[in-house]
């Protein structure tokens, strides 16, 4: 088994920062990530892209290039094309790579894993043509493409805006964008306004989102309930109520965005524990002030620790690497609190305006804890939002009963699009809190592997108790 | 079909090319195979092992595995995280079939 100090996983702003702090202070780093390039999905393809792409991404995706020279000329590793499928307590980590599987050990282990879209389920939202937004923002980093004339945006968040604002740069034109935050949410997170302001910069950039928007007379529906998809074989038309009329718009794509939760498998193989987080409604690892999860050795830091952004994420970052250098004998306590001090203070002023975010685009409830019978919950093996209710009626009381019942989250995604739907669903009938209602049990390999992939194991002595 | 998706004119693309459903497909050196397929108008990729619905990319960051594909030959392969290569044989994955048993 190869052996390294310290293994960073994810190449996001998170990791990289770490990495680039560990190794700047003497750490030997190994930064693993499944993308080929760094830049994790905020700073997608930042050193490849062309520059009138960059210019149309604007600012805050071109700050990633600093860091990932940063990381380029800091001394660590970089592995790209490389998928994890196992982390346990021991900081053993299992990859697969060019379609063969290994082992490393490192006396430490930085998760960065990062977010993913909150997956909501919605009737019509398996046809082809129904994609999240941070999907399509994907495809125009990576792949300059955006979505032809008339598309869609539906839900509700920030990153909705800011998609649509990069759409109208690119001169698409936008259907229509229909917004899904309920109107009361406003109310509920004006108490949190002052403090937000103090990171104001955030809330200046939505308005003129809008503003811009608005000027582009993009028709924009506000309150919008009840968001279908219709169609046979791909999506025909979006379907939603707005001011109590049906209202029906046709179009071959439709973007979707509630939000974003921390993509937690890793960290949850890993057996770190974590809390239902009732303000971002999501899994949350438990992490001291270094990033330190509840396990020896394991230190999680970014969107993968709770939702906070790319800067936050670039901050915790530093801190976790900062830490992991400090427990690897390479920094002093004194120097590491003298340099992280700084971090601690911006990540905490940049965290201010996170409360108002997550209740002003609090998805509506209705959409999380009661979809219809027939929307599909599970999209890999086609379990409807009926069946699950069913099991729970049947007695099955927890997330990981209606799995063994239902198959629901036993697919190829492994839960990772319905698992917090069924816990929502098992919440509402059965009137219990989320930490009851439980969490999908996430065990290795977190990808899936051939059996050829994992009978190739070189050591598979070490790899036995995993 | 519509096509949902359109290339940015940009100056200096460099391309390769591919074959996605037997048709050659000039697409963008190291875009993924998912971004190749929705840049060639390709509507769906897989159908369902459950009920044989048609699915296309969908999360594009790995998480939600409905880009599977069968790629030089080879079935199952997460297209949203492989990139394209030179002379690629791009074709959809049939879920419920005598094939893939």
């Amino acid at each position: 088994m190869e052996h390294h100090e310290l293994i960073v996983i994810g190449g996001g702003p998170a990791g990289l920062a770490a990495a680039t702090a560990a190794a700047n202070e003497g750490a030997e780093c190994l930064l693993l990530d499944e993308q080929s390039t760094p830049g994790g999905q905020v700073y997608r393809a930042v050193q490849t892209v062309p520059e009138q792409r960059a210019r149309l991404l604007g600012p805050d995706y071109q700050a990633g290039r600093d860091l990932v020279t940063q990381f380029e000329q800091s001394g660590a590793r970089h592995l790209p094309n490389t998928t994890v499928w196992n982390l346990n307590g021991r900081c053993e980590v299992g990859i697969l790579r060019d379609g063969k599987t290994s082992l490393l050990h490192a006396k430490r282990v930085i998760i960065a894993s990062g977010a993913m879209e909150r997956p909501v389920p919605f009737p019509g939202w398996t046809l082809p043509g129904v994609m999240p937004a941070g999907a399509g923002q994907i495809l125009l980093k990576s792949s300059a493409l955006v979505p032809a004339d008339g598309l869609v945006l539906a839900g509700s968040g920030p990153l909705l805006l800011l998609l649509a604002w990069q759409y109208l740069q690119a001169g698409v034109s936008i259907g229509a964008i229909l917004d899904m935050t309920p109107h009361g949410n406003f109310w509920r997170a004006l108490p949190r306004l002052p403090e937000a302001l103090l990171a104001h910069h955030y809330i200046i950039k939505g308005l003129r989102y809008q503003l811009q928007l608005k000027m582009a007379r993009v028709p924009y529906f506000t309150g919008v309930r009840n968001l279908r998809a219709t169609g046979t074989d791909s999506i025909e038309a979006v379907e939603f109520d707005h001011r109590n009329t049906s209202k029906r718009i046709e179009t071959s794509l439709l973007l979707t965005h509630f939000g974003v939760v921390p993509d937690s498998h890793l960290s949850r193989c890993a057996g770190c524990d974590h809390r239902w987080d009732s303000a971002q409604l999501c899994w949350r690892p438990q992490t001291d002030e270094w990033c330190n999860s509840s396990l020896a050795g394991i230190a999680i830091a970014g969107d993968g620790a709770g939702i906070g952004g790319a800067v936050a994420a670039r901050h915790a970052g530093r801190i976790a690497g900062l830490g992991s250098a400090h427990a690897l004998g390479h920094v002093g306590s004194m120097r590491r609190d003298e340099i992280g001090r700084d971090d601690q203070r911006w990540l905490n002023d940049d965290l201010r305006v996170r409360p108002f975010l997550e209740a002003m685009f609090r998805p509506p409830p209705e959409l999380l804890y009661q979809p219809d019978d027939a929307t599909v919950i599970c999209r890999c093996e086609e379990i409807t939002a009926g069946q699950v209710r069913r099991a729970i009626q049947d007695g099955h009381h927890d997330t990981n009963q209606v799995k063994f019942l239902t198959r629901c989250g036993m697919g190829p995604c492994q839960g990772r699009q319905c698992n917090n739907a069924v816990g929502q669903l098992l919440a509402h009938e059965l009137d219990v809190d989320m930490m009851a209602a439980g969490g999908y049990r996430i065990r290795p390999p977190i990808r899936p592997l051939t059996i050829s992939q994992l009978a190739a194991l070189e050591d598979m002595q070490a790899g036995g108790g995993a | 079909m519509p096509q949902r998706f359109r290339r940015l004119q940009e100056p200096d693309g460099r391309w390769v090319e591919v074959e996605i459903e037997g048709t050659k497909t000039r697409v963008l050196e190291g875009e993924s195979v998912a971004a190749a397929i929705f840049a060639s108008g390709l509507p769906w990729c897989r159908t369902t092992p459950v009920s044989g619905a048609p699915r296309a990319p969908y999360c594009m960051m790995g998480v939600c595995f409905e880009c599977l594909v069968e790629i030089n030959g080879v079935p199952n392969r997460q297209s949203c995280q492989i990139s394209v290569e030179q002379g690629m044989q791009i074709r959809r994955q049939p879920g419920a079939s005598p094939e893939y048993p």
